[in-house]
């Protein structure tokens, strides 16, 4: 059975008024248990509709077409409505300027005790919770939440939705508005609770480059409707599509579109940075290997370089090379936007 | 939680008395509600209707909307009419039985009250329902400004107030985000009795004003940033011009308002009494 099973889903705003407007239209979706999944669109394309309706937030308007069935409980029934909101762990964005408790473990344990759950459940899941999103107890417990950093309440926030302990978690747009190394650690928490707290996720996002990344199946929304569905792979080769959607290429594909044009010989179908830098290598050796092989054979920096990412056409990549090309290229190329920005 | 309230009135339509210069209307409408309290006969008062009614026309308004700002005021009509139904003990006996007193005075004096209230109210959400909050705080900044002389800091006051508009919308749209984010942990603010409701409320207030002082605050530096109070004086980008239409609407309010006078000073003096002309035995 899928985790999320969702047929012929329609949502109108202020229907039957001038301000009418169709927020979704048909949406058929299921996504299966373990899955990470990622939803893409441009403002407005219905992407925090269709989430606000996995918890029952939103009801579906016509109950007898529509339905919405989230580990087996209609999200239209009243009974179950409690249970479908602990199950289902909905982060919101800027999830930060939700907290409003004294201390930063009451706010956490805030969802917990909704739960009714019994004072040493609640201590306990509150401590472990901090723990996971990496901030240590002890030192952030009594702490009022308000004099937290910016990175520090986002971690607080999304605590709160973890002690619930969800079986699904739903980030709208996780990283928006945190500095590149905020961004970094954020995601890296969203993959790391995906092993630890809830197996299936779900990120609405914008950031093209943290999709293709992450994502094993992404969904692009266009004016309410789904235009795309499969691997980051084939929605994002898609150029023509991507553009309609209104959405970016991921940096990689749209450099590497840029290389190509400039008569480098790459595959069309990069979507992140460690492919793209691996298989940049892969084409430089091929055509270094042509013209003056012997020179570079003495260097030793490359050919560790060669070693550490292989040739290999493959989805995984070793840890050494995924940092590399993230440290190197993703990383400089931020930073210096925020210097413009000061 | 918050759905069905409507901050502002306004009536998005394109009309001559939308058109209108906010502070005219303002000021017409002053003038309206004034004139509305001149008045003695029914006379008097199927005249302001009329006045009324060809008002709401050109402002191609439904009658519908005009209604429903009197709704709001009903119980106090209700509660108004039956004061002065039971206890105006002047004038000829209609109804008499045991303590129940209704006289004629009490009847005339009934029905015009009712009238005064709803039409006071009709006329006053015309202003509302045809110009926007923020045409409206201009208007009211730039009839203020004499009080300038005597050190009434009216541009600041012009200017919280047009912030305080301009934010409700915003508040509203982040109250129902908080609120969202406060059920998705299991909180609920339909159950239980008053004091737990109430309770129920502080996730939802608490994040409310702390972001509102962190908007407050980003506010003020964004405007620091631009020079505000840089200057003394300010221009504007949108000047309000008086034009044929104001010209015609201030003749066309002003002959109302001498009628209406005329009603109440001269036609008694006279020897008119228009009612029993109009009227006759009716009455």
């Amino acid at each position: 059975m899928s985790a999320i099973e969702i047929s012929n889903l329609s949502f109108v705003y202020s229907p039957k008024t001038p301000n009418e407007k169709q927020a979704l239209k048909n949406i058929n979706l299921s996504v299966e248990e373990g899955t990470f999944l990622g939803i893409v669109g441009a403002t407005g394309s219905g992407k925090s509709t269709l989430i606000q309706h996995l918890n029952g937030l939103i009801k579906p308007q016509d109950k007898k077409r529509m339905s919405v069935v989230v580990n087996g409980m209609s999200a239209a029934d009243r009974k179950t409505l409690k249970k479908l909101r602990f199950e289902v762990g909905m982060v919101f964005q800027y999830p930060e300027y939700q907290l409003f408790e004294d201390t930063v473990a009451k706010d956490v344990a805030f969802g917990p005790k909704n739960m009714k759950l019994e004072k040493d459940e609640i201590d306990r899941r509150v401590r472990r919770a901090l723990e996971v999103v990496g901030l240590d107890y002890d030192k952030f417990a009594i702490r009022s939440p308000f004099d937290l950093s910016g990175g520090e309440k986002r971690r607080v926030a999304i605590a709160g939705v973890i002690a619930m302990q969800p079986k699904i978690l739903v980030l709208d747009e996780p990283v928006a508005g945190l500095d590149p190394i905020g961004r970094k650690e954020i995601l890296a928490l969203v993959k790391k609770l995906q092993k630890e707290v809830s197996p299936t996720v779900i990120i609405v996002s914008h950031n093209m480059d943290d999709m293709a990344e992450l994502a094993d199946r992404i969904v692009a929304l266009k004016d309410g409707e789904i235009i795309a569905d499969g691997t980051p792979k084939r929605v994002f080769c898609n150029r023509r599509l991507i553009k309609e959607a209104g959405l970016d290429l991921p940096t990689a594909t749209s450099l590497t579109d840029m290389l190509i044009s400039r008569g480098v010989k790459l595959p069309n179908d990069i979507v992140t940075m460690a492919e793209l830098a691996r298989e940049l290598g892969a084409a430089l050796r091929r055509k270094l290997s042509v013209s003056a092989s012997e020179e570079y054979e003495d260097r030793e920096d490359f050919k560790e370089y060669d070693g550490g990412c292989g040739s290999e056409y493959d989805d995984r990549y070793e840890a050494g090379g995924c940092e590399y090309g993230e440290a190197s290229d993703e990383g400089e190329e931020r930073w210096d936007g925020e210097d413009e920005n000061v | 939680m918050f759905k069905d309230v409507a901050f502002g009135q306004y009536y998005p339509v394109n009309s001559p008395v939308h058109r209108l210069d906010a502070r005219v209307k303002l000021l017409l409408t002053i003038l309206f509600v004034v004139s509305i309290f001149f008045i003695r006969t029914y006379f008097g008062f199927m005249l302001t209707a009329a006045v009324l009614l060809v008002t709401i026309l050109l402002a191609r308004l439904p009658i519908l909307s005009v209604l429903k700002s009197v709704r709001g005021i009903l119980l106090i009509v209700a509660i108004t009419a039956i004061i002065n139904l039971f206890f105006i003990k002047e004038g000829e006996v209609l109804v008499q039985s045991g303590a129940i007193v209704i006289t004629k005075t009490g009847v005339h004096t009934t029905i015009k009250m009712v009238l005064r209230l709803v039409l006071l109210i009709s006329g006053a959400s015309l202003l509302s329902l045809t110009t926007t909050p923020v045409q409206l705080a201009d208007g009211l900044e730039s009839l203020m400004a004499p009080l300038k002389l005597v050190r009434v800091p009216v541009r600041d006051i012009a200017m919280i107030m047009s912030i305080a508009l301009r934010f409700i919308p915003t508040l509203f749209e982040e109250t129902n985000k908080i609120i969202a984010a406060q059920k998705a942990r299991g909180a609920s603010f339909d159950t239980g009795g008053l004091l737990s409701r109430v309770k129920a409320m502080l996730p939802v207030l608490i994040p409310l004003f702390v972001n509102s002082f962190r908007r407050a605050d980003e506010l003020a530096f964004a405007m620091d940033a631009r020079c505000y109070n840089a200057t003394d004086k300010r221009t504007k980008m949108k000047k309000a011009k008086l034009g044929f239409g104001d010209l015609a609407a201030v003749l066309f309010i002003a002959g109302y308002f001498t009628v209406i006078l005329l009603e109440r000073y001269y036609f008694p003096t006279v020897g008119i009494n228009i009612d029993v002309a109009i009227f006759g035995g009716l009455l």
